[in-house]
């Protein structure tokens, strides 16, 4: 078991160095860079340009560097915790994440938790009834799911949320608590506004969910075992939890690590209709004013959750599966 | 008796030449099915799939729309109504006083509210204004070159028509929607073509070479699966200068979710190609002299192109929500270039959702197609193995 461990941990590293070169290039491509658009602001703000001034801000903050010297000095930051930093805030980018980071967290989480509480039971059923008009329904349902546009969602929950539980539209805590330090006062209000992005979030995960849930449990029972355990007398309930159901939960631990780049893209898209204080709307405006440390660390940091998601989801596995930690490799 | 009975009966011969082979003959039924090519059974058993038909055929009825966008609109892409800002949707009638007239509309009656400053419009019913078919309307030029004005149908002369309401500048959002329509199909083929097109590329040297190639591939593919779609979206799309017209962007979409979406498709050949390179009909075509790019273009790939057109088919609908998406962000098409996603963009506001209900209408089509791309795609997957 620990040697499965340490291999798997092992595997992340070319992942995640890859990742960064990645996201660098991705924050080096665009022409121009942040002291150039700042120059511009300035000038057409009215205001003198320092030449002087210019040319020290550039060696200050290392834009006359080689790319790959940046890139470095910039890969051995994340190394150390250091983000770099952002030009716009004026501030270490740890500062300008700080809380948001937690809130991309905690809505992840409980969209997954809300995504395991809806998809199992409808995923069951549609299983046991299969062909009935119930799984018609759900299918049905699912598949609007799905087909929905998340930002679209948001907008009508918003708008519904508000007219009928009068909850205060947008942002994910009451504005008295905006700047307010961590308390229970403080987490009670996150959880009154979760609920809606959370099942805004939810809804299309849950569909393809309900769907590969299905899919795995019927090919479980249409196996010679539960047709055995049947015969044998073995209640229904129990013939279907005992095995089927432990069977097809393999997949559905393998999925979390799938599940976690679409939880958190959809929350990036729906936290900008809905201006949480996530990470998604920083990371759109890092983009677009060029804040390439900001917006680097920012993708960085994301594709790091889903990677450990992904290990943790691994691992579980393997704990759970015998077969799996035997030899060494993760099926998906 | 029985005896008797026995000796009476007569030893019976069939009078019928006798054919050996008659238990191997097929019926002609069953001689058509074993004899019938491998499209045709696809066909067969995509027909029975009557959802995916129905689907099917829907799918093709919206493309074919997009060729004639220009003509099935009432107004042309452009034309503003000040009269008629946010107008809602006019009813469409057919009995006016108890008489048949055909569908027609009611014209506006708007007053202004002096409390909110918001128009309201009520239906003005004193006179039935007959909606006009393949009429002369607004001036167009039809795929960008040929300058005409005939219109599927039309409104009165210097009448409103707003069948689903009307925008902030008083444009007919139905015309809109069928010009979209255009931009917001197409984006999903031309992006899937990209994707298909480097997935089998990628994925087949990855599968048919295996070692180094099959390695770093396989890391690849990992790191692009592992970063979450839409903040790589925004991040690419970012990268497109503001300076570029509407056409270059519009391509740079298309290639940017094709980009992204390539891996899944790759992962698939590489697994498919790993287990077929090893066939002997493989080995044959190596010995004879078969160039790689031979084996896999012309001895492999087709062995499983129907799987790959068919899971090709279940992605499209990724492409257009992810450019739906990146539109109402403001970060992919703009206008003057109209998509659903470009109208959608309109309806950012929530007060827009409150007042304008009728400006999310394009997400309807979007469902839809969304939907239907499903079954579709559902159906070509099971016909893709007539033999299953």
């Amino acid at each position: 078991m620990l040697s499965y461990l340490i291999k798997r941990a092992f595997y992340m590293v070319p992942t995640l160095v890859l990742t960064s070169i990645l996201v660098f290039i991705l924050i080096e491509l665009p022409p121009g860079d942040y002291l150039e658009s700042y120059v511009a602001e300035l000038l057409s703000a009215g205001e003198t340009v320092d030449p002087k001034e210019i040319i020290y801000l550039r060696e200050e903050y290392g834009f006359d560097l080689p790319v790959w010297e940046r890139y470095f000095k910039w890969a051995s930051g994340l190394l150390v915790g250091d983000f770099g930093y952002s030009f716009e805030y004026q501030l270490p980018v740890n500062d300008v994440i700080g809380d948001r980071l937690l809130f991309t967290i905690i809505v992840t989480f409980f969209t997954i938790i809300f995504t395991w509480i809806i998809a199992f039971p409808i995923g069951i059923y549609s299983a046991t009834h299969q062909y009935s008009w119930g799984d018609y329904g759900l299918t049905f349902f699912g598949l609007l799911g799905l087909a929905t546009p998340n930002f679209l969602l948001a907008l009508i929950m918003m708008y519904l949320a508000n007219r009928w539980f009068g909850t205060s539209i947008g942002g994910l805590v009451d504005p008295e608590f905006v700047d307010q330090p961590f308390g229970w006062a403080k987490f009670v209000s996150v959880l009154e506004h979760l609920w809606i992005p959370v099942i805004v979030i939810g809804t299309s995960g849950t569909a393809a969910m309900v769907r590969r849930v299905r899919a795995n449990l019927l090919d479980e029972l249409r196996k010679p075992y539960v047709t055995t355990a049947r015969a044998k007398g073995v209640p229904e309930f129990r013939g279907l939890m005992k095995y089927p159901f432990r069977m097809s939960l393999n997949f559905f631990i393998a999925d979390i690590g799938g599940m976690l780049p679409q939880i958190i893209s959809g929350a990036e898209i729906v936290a900008i209709v809905m201006s949480l204080e996530t990470t998604g709307p920083l990371l759109i405006q890092a983009l677009q004013s060029q804040d390439m440390y900001l917006a680097g660390s920012f993708l960085m940091m994301l594709s790091f959750l889903t990677v450990i998601g992904v290990l943790i989801s691994d691992i579980a596995l393997a704990i759970l599966d015998p077969r799996i930690r035997l030899q060494g490799g993760v099926s998906r | 008796m029985t005896k008797r009975a026995q000796s009476d009966m007569k030893h019976y011969v069939c009078d019928e030449p006798f054919d050996a082979q008659s238990i191997e003959k097929l019926t002609p039924e069953q001689e058509a099915v074993f004899l019938a090519s491998q499209k045709k059974l696809m066909w067969w058993k995509f027909k029975r799939h009557k959802l995916a038909v129905i689907c099917g055929a829907f799918l093709a009825l919206m493309y074919l729309t997009t060729i004639f966008s220009e003509i099935l609109a009432p107004y042309a892409l452009e034309t503003r109504n000040s009269k008629y800002i946010y107008a809602p949707p006019q009813a469409l009638h057919l009995f006016h006083n108890g008489e048949f007239v055909g569908p027609f509309v009611y014209d506006y009656k708007s007053e202004l509210d002096l409390n909110t400053l918001k128009r309201i419009y009520k239906p003005n019913t004193d006179k039935a204004l007959k909606i006009r078919f393949f009429c002369r309307g607004d001036n167009y030029e039809f795929w960008g070159f040929i300058k005409s004005d005939f219109h599927l149908f039309c409104p009165q002369k210097k009448k409103p028509l707003f069948l689903l309401g009307a925008d902030r500048l008083g444009r007919d959002v139905l015309s809109r929607m069928f010009y979209g329509a255009r931009i917001s199909l197409t984006i999903g083929l031309i992006g899937i073509s990209i994707s298909f097109t480097l997935g089998i590329i990628i994925g087949g040297l990855a599968g048919y070479y295996g070692g180094w190639i099959d390695l770093v591939v396989q890391r690849i593919i990992e790191v692009i699966q592992s970063l979450p779609t839409i903040p790589l979206w925004l991040a690419l799309a970012s990268i497109m200068p503001v300076t570029w017209s509407p056409i270059l962007v519009y391509f740079g979409i298309t290639i940017i979710l094709g980009l992204i979406d390539w891996t899944g498709l790759a992962r698939a050949v590489r697994s498919k190609l790993l287990a077929l390179r090893e066939e002997d009909y493989v080995l044959a075509a190596r010995l004879m002299g078969a160039s790689p790019g031979r084996i896999i273009g012309l001895h492999l790939v087709p062995g499983f192109m129907s799987h790959l057109i068919a899971s090709a088919t279940i992605t499209i609908p990724t492409m257009i929500l992810g450019e739906t998406a990146l539109s109402f962000l403001g970060l992919g098409l703009r206008p003057p270039i109209v998509s659903w996603g470009v109208l959608l963009n309109e309806a950012q506001n929530i007060n827009v959702v409150a007042l304008y209900p009728w400006l999310i209408l394009p997400v309807v089509p979007v469902i839809l197609v969304i939907l239907a791309f499903n079954f579709f795609g559902d159906g070509l997957r099971d016909a893709a193995d007539p033999y299953g």
